[in-house]
């Protein structure tokens, strides 16, 4: 379903990705774990097409076709969906507004469907539904705005779901919450590609594949037992491999 | 065509200019031009058929624009000769008036493009539309002319009313400002009076709108507001007009007077062409323990300069005034709000807004005066500019003076950008750039569409989406 091939990414003319290969396949879920300033969140931003990460070489292919040069709104009509390490703060746009507006534009919702849609999703995932009258992620905790990315990759249901660190600076609460809808998603056959720093949220999913990345390139590749050795040993024992 | 279609038609509306088109020459009955002299007031006085003490009183006006240096923070305006603009224009009306089907079928189309007609009998309490110089249809509902309201054109009022009128015109915004009230007062024509009397609570907006028709014009409009002790009144001010090639310039006038306990709030929705040379002279009176708010909305206009001022005279009075200026392209806004506390007690509150965008430019420019004496008085200013990208400017000029010791001033201003990673959030979220632009606009000044009602906020949220689509707009 996406595959990177040879991923060489700049950032103002300073590369950061070195040649990235992966391929996630339908439904699975693909860990990505790996010390800060290593290349981790470039990768999501590039997959979801920040113009500021600019591609030198090599491609991203999702469903067989190159959406390398894609704008970020025609990635996520395709169904490529990037839940944020740090989601923006918008003044004066409520969140019920701006969840509609994406139902809208990703899923051909009128207002009232989408209020509908919104509002039991917020009952289902168990949510506080007085966070829908507030401006977007202005003032929000981080458990607040991650859980916010959750509810949204929850609505717009996307093929390959991106998380770039769903587990930073979230409470333990907030974390089993999180883990849950990510599951759930799953279950229902989004494909996940998660970034993460700790690995705590791993207690709670059960990946496919985990990657250990380091200065802009994948050194190691293995099963769930990857995390276990870095939790143990660091990172420098996992690139010893 | 029913209310609601038409409405819809509007908001659906691929662009402004698909909404008034382009300026058809109409049938005119007067035009008046030339060099701005006695024998062009005298003529136009005579057309109006006015008493001597309002001959005089342009007479008096014309000595002094003809006196007073032009400004020198006006820039633009060089553009723009005087004397080859049509300073009257008087449309040809068949017959007296009472109805929309009683105009001219151009002008009667020009309004209900607007959808006008449709507003006022929905909406409004009242309504006063002006075509070029003359108000060509003014009507208040029955039920309200009952209670004692008045709403007429303003020269009628000149000859209905004389004293009450002789009273406040020119007292509140005297014609020797500045060399364009000074204009305006020789040259004034069209506009609405309206006076509720005391204790009256006019429940519904009353509401005048400017058309501009041709180009090279001058609209002077005259609008007196007189509230009575303890009377509210809500005034809706909407200004449009066609494409043409050429300049028109408008220099309208504006004064209030809120008597004691009395609530007059003043809106405005400039939505001018883009090639109006806007220049607008409003003032209020407040007395004891009245209150008066301006909401000022400019998005059209080549260049605009507007400065809602409130005189807080009585003890307790109160003032808020709210800007919103728009600068979508090479069009400049050179606006503010001007406060001036009088009364012990009194509090003022200006709130600025401005968006610049593809090289356009705002200026602020605000004006807050505690008298010795004002005691306790207290004055707010937030100054907020959002600038969505690299080729626009925006800039503040406060002047803020505090005499009293027990009063004081709170400034603060802010400038917003447009940054990539906002943008590119919006963007990963199915939402292209120029909704993005309209969605932080509107969040931006959602303070203060709270305060208008629905089916204007409906429309200005639709103009405003307009002029970042990729169809509308002058980028």
């Amino acid at each position: 379903m996406l595959k990177a091939e040879n991923l060489r990414v700049k950032v103002e003319d300073k590369e950061i990705l070195k040649g990235i290969n992966l391929i996630v396949d339908d439904g699975e879920l693909h860990v990505v774990m790996g010390p800060n300033g290593s290349g981790k969140s470039t990768l999501a931003l590039t997959i979801a097409g920040h113009p500021k990460y600019q591609v030198i070489n090599g491609k991203i292919i999702f469903d067989g076709e190159n959406i390398t040069n894609l704008p970020p709104e025609e990635r996520v009509r395709r169904g490529v969906f990037l839940s944020f390490q740090h989601p923006v703060e918008v003044e004066g746009v409520k969140v019920i507004q701006f969840l509609q507006r994406v139902l809208k534009n990703l899923k051909n919702l009128d207002e009232i469907q989408a209020y509908e849609v919104i509002f039991n999703a917020v009952q289902e995932l168990g949510l506080d539904n007085s966070m829908l009258t507030r401006f977007l992620n202005v003032g929000f905790s981080g458990g607040e705005r991650k859980k916010l990315e959750m509810l949204q990759a929850y609505l717009v249901k996307p093929r390959l779901l991106i998380l770039d660190e769903p587990d930073s600076g979230v409470d333990v609460d907030s974390l089993k919450v999180i883990a849950g809808i990510i599951n759930k998603l799953h279950e229902e056959g989004t494909a996940i590609l998660l970034i993460t720093h700790y690995g705590r949220i791993l207690e709670h999913l059960k990946p496919h594949r985990v990657h250990v990345i380091k200065e802009g390139k994948i050194v190691a590749s293995g099963g769930i037992e990857l995390v276990k050795t870095i939790e143990e040993k660091g990172f420098a024992a996992v690139e010893a491999l | 065509m029913s209310e609601r279609s038409r409405l819809e038609e509007i908001l659906k509306a691929g662009s402004l200019e698909e909404i008034l088109g382009t300026a058809v020459p109409y049938p005119k009955e007067i035009e008046l031009k030339g060099r701005i002299s006695r024998s062009i007031i005298e003529e136009l006085s005579k057309i109006k058929n006015e008493p001597e003490w309002m001959f005089r009183h342009r007479l008096k006006a014309l000595e002094l624009f003809e006196k007073l240096p032009m400004p020198k923070w006006v820039v633009g305006v060089e553009e723009l000769d005087l004397e080859n603009l049509v300073l009257y224009t008087k449309p040809e009306l068949e017959k007296e008036v009472k109805d929309w089907d009683d105009l001219p079928e151009n002008i009667r189309k020009t309004f209900e493009r607007l959808n006008i007609p449709e507003i006022e009998k929905k909406f409004l309490s009242g309504l006063t539309a002006v075509f070029d110089s003359e108000s060509v249809y003014s009507q208040l509902k029955d039920e309200f002319e009952k209670k004692g309201i008045v709403m007429l054109p303003m020269e009628e009022a000149v000859r209905k009313y004389p004293d009450v009128v002789k009273r406040y015109f020119g007292k509140i915004f005297p014609a020797g400002e500045h060399k364009f009230s000074a204009l305006h007062h020789a040259l004034w024509s069209g506009g609405a009076f309206v006076y509720i009397p005391k204790g009256v609570r006019v429940p519904f907006p009353i509401e005048a709108f400017f058309v501009i028709g041709s180009a090279l014009e001058g609209q002077f409009e005259h609008t007196l507001v007189v509230a009575d002790e303890g009377s509210y009144v809500h005034f809706i001010e909407g200004c449009s007009a066609p494409m043409y090639k050429g300049f028109s310039f408008h220099d309208g006038m504006v004064e209030i007077y809120a008597h004691k306990n009395a609530t007059v709030k003043f809106t405005t929705i400039q939505n001018w062409s883009r090639n109006v040379i806007n220049f607008n002279n409003k003032r209020a009176i407040i007395e004891e323990n009245a209150y008066v708010e301006w909401i000022e909305g400019s998005i059209g206009s080549k260049i605009t300069y507007t400065y809602p001022a409130s005189v807080l005279k009585g003890n307790n009075a109160r003032t808020a005034q709210y800007v919103v200026s728009l600068s979508n392209g090479p069009f400049l806004k050179d606006t503010g709000a001007k406060s001036v506390h009088v009364g012990k007690n009194t509090s003022s509150k200006i709130v600025s807004k401005s968006i610049s965008a593809n090289g356009g430019i705002n200026i602020y420019r605000g004006l807050v005066r505690i008298g010795k004496g004002a005691k306790n008085s207290t004055a707010t200013v937030s100054c907020d500019s959002l600038i969505l990208d690299e080729e626009s400017r925006a800039y503040t000029y406060p002047h803020n003076q505090n005499d009293e010791p027990t009063a004081n001033i709170i400034h603060e201003a802010t400038i917003g950008k447009l940054s990539e990673d906002k943008l590119f959030y919006l963007n990963a979220r199915g939402i292209s750039e120029e909704e993005a632009k309209s969605l932080i606009v509107l969040g931006f000044i959602s303070e203060i569409l709270e305060g208008l009602p629905f089916e204007y906020v409906e429309v200005l949220k639709k103009v405003i989406e307009l002029e970042f689509s990729e169809v509308g707009g002058v980028g």
